[in-house]
């Protein structure tokens, strides 16, 4: 008696588990595509804010490469091109901030001129160290134009370490990891132009999450 | 039956309040109440959430024995909250990509769970559809109000950036009501949240005690 209705709550969870299962696969299956469209759009939205739309008549994700960073991380480098030659390349920089990582997406032309910088992810202290966030404030807009050959590399700190930068109203260690994270993005630049400008390098893979 | 309807609201809301009598779901209470916003947006999600798996459980409670309750509970919770990740993402994306970070936390708010095993599991789908939309509502409501609260005296602010969760049509509620720079920044932080937290639920009380009326004891057993 006792073993037959241990048998019958099996089955009950079974079944439970079985219809909800194949609720969340149908669901699954019917939004996948949507999922991926969305993911794809995001991508390129975001790097449509560091690159141009007029400079380019790639897709950019598609002419992706993968290579390894300064700290040995792989990173996605994009390379917009138009009728075949590199004018510009997008790529996450890493900088540590008040509540640890910031990852930002650094965009410059083929001779390593700024195009834009936006914050991708970070865990500062909302209302304070958020004004990076280019919905909150245009601080992140100041480094357009910049490069390392008309801003000396002594030149990119905050005004409180003898750069040329503001910090903003109660944070200085936010500004001042982006400021470190767009620099050495700049020298990684310098450092491997012909390999992250050569389009015969093999693409990237590209995963379907964006991460 | 009416009767019964306008007491589920009545408890929903206020007199067995999720947050503020019961002290459940403080996780999701005390982390996305830094704003108003961030605290509405986290607080209808889960009155989805919550209605729907309250709804499904009551349907089908006499197929549920006992025993494989609390399994089959989580599941149809976790399951709901799958379904909202999922539709969100595709179809509403610009909410989605606010929100989405607080859609899974739902699965670890106590409270969905326990208004299964105090309701749902002993009342018809319709009824329970009703206790879990506004359980979910008082829950919505107890979260904006930390949010509010927080949100005033850390940054001056009211409802700041509602227009990038609801869309542009709800500009109206951003609010800046103290100047810039004035707000106490310890409020938006942690600290705040307990703060806050605690302030409020002596307030319930207080009008309770003044209203003449029992204080709800806090604690999961005064839901059953």
């Amino acid at each position: 008696m006792k073993k037959q209705r241990t048998l019958s709550h099996g089955l009950i969870l079974g079944a439970f588990c079985l219809g909800f299962g194949v609720v969340l696969a149908y669901s699954d299956h019917i939004t996948v595509d949507d999922i991926a469209t969305r993911a794809m759009e995001d991508r390129l939205n975001s790097l449509a804010q560091v690159i141009p739309s007029g400079i380019h008549d790639n897709n950019l994700v598609e002419d992706a490469i993968s290579m390894k960073n300064e700290r040995d991380m792989e990173i996605t480098v994009y390379r917009a091109t138009k009728e075949g030659k590199v004018t510009g390349l997008a790529y996450e920089i890493f900088g540590v901030g008040y509540a640890g990582k910031m990852k930002l997406m650094l965009g410059i032309d083929a001779q390593g001129k700024i195009l834009g910088v936006r914050v991708l992810a970070h865990k500062e202290t909302p209302g304070l160290g958020d004004k990076m966030e280019v919905k909150k404030g245009d601080w992140i807009l100041r480094f357009d134009g910049l490069s390392l050959e008309n801003t000396p590399l002594e030149k990119w700190k905050v005004k409180k370490d003898g750069g040329q930068f503001d910090q903003f109203t109660g944070a200085t260690i936010t500004p001042r990891g982006i400021i470190n994270a767009i620099r050495s993005g700049l020298q990684l630049f310098e450092a491997n132009k012909a390999k992250m400008t050569d389009m015969n390098a093999p693409k990237a893979e590209m995963k379907k999450e964006g991460h | 039956m009416a009767a019964q309807y306008k007491t589920i609201v009545k408890d929903g809301l206020w007199e067995n309040n999720g947050v503020f009598a019961m002290l459940l779901g403080l996780c999701p209470a005390m982390a996305m109440t830094g704003t108003a916003t961030n605290a509405l947006g986290m607080g209808l999600a889960t009155a989805a959430v919550m209605a729907a798996s309250s709804m499904l459980v009551g349907l089908f409670r006499s197929y549920i024995t006992q025993e494989v309750r609390i399994p089959v509970f989580i599941l149809v919770v976790a399951s709901m909250v799958t379904l909202v990740d999922l539709f969100m993402n595709a179809w509403l994306h610009e909410l989605y990509k606010v929100l989405g970070m607080f859609i899974p936390l739902i699965v670890s708010n106590c409270l969905p769970l326990a208004r299964l095993e105090a309701f749902a599991g002993k009342n018809s789908a319709l009824p329970s559809l009703a206790d879990g939309l506004f359980m979910g509502l008082g829950f919505t409501f107890a979260l904006t109000l930390i949010g509010a609260v927080r949100e005033i005296v850390g940054s001056g602010t009211l409802f700041a950036d509602a227009s990038l969760l609801f869309g542009p049509a709800f500009k109206f509620m951003e609010m800046r009501l103290l100047p810039e720079d004035t707000g106490i920044l310890m409020m938006i932080l942690p600290p705040g949240g307990f703060l806050t937290l605690g302030l409020l639920v002596v307030g319930k009380r207080m009008l309770d005690v003044r209203a003449g009326k029992a204080i709800q004891m806090g604690g999961a057993h005064s839901a059953a």
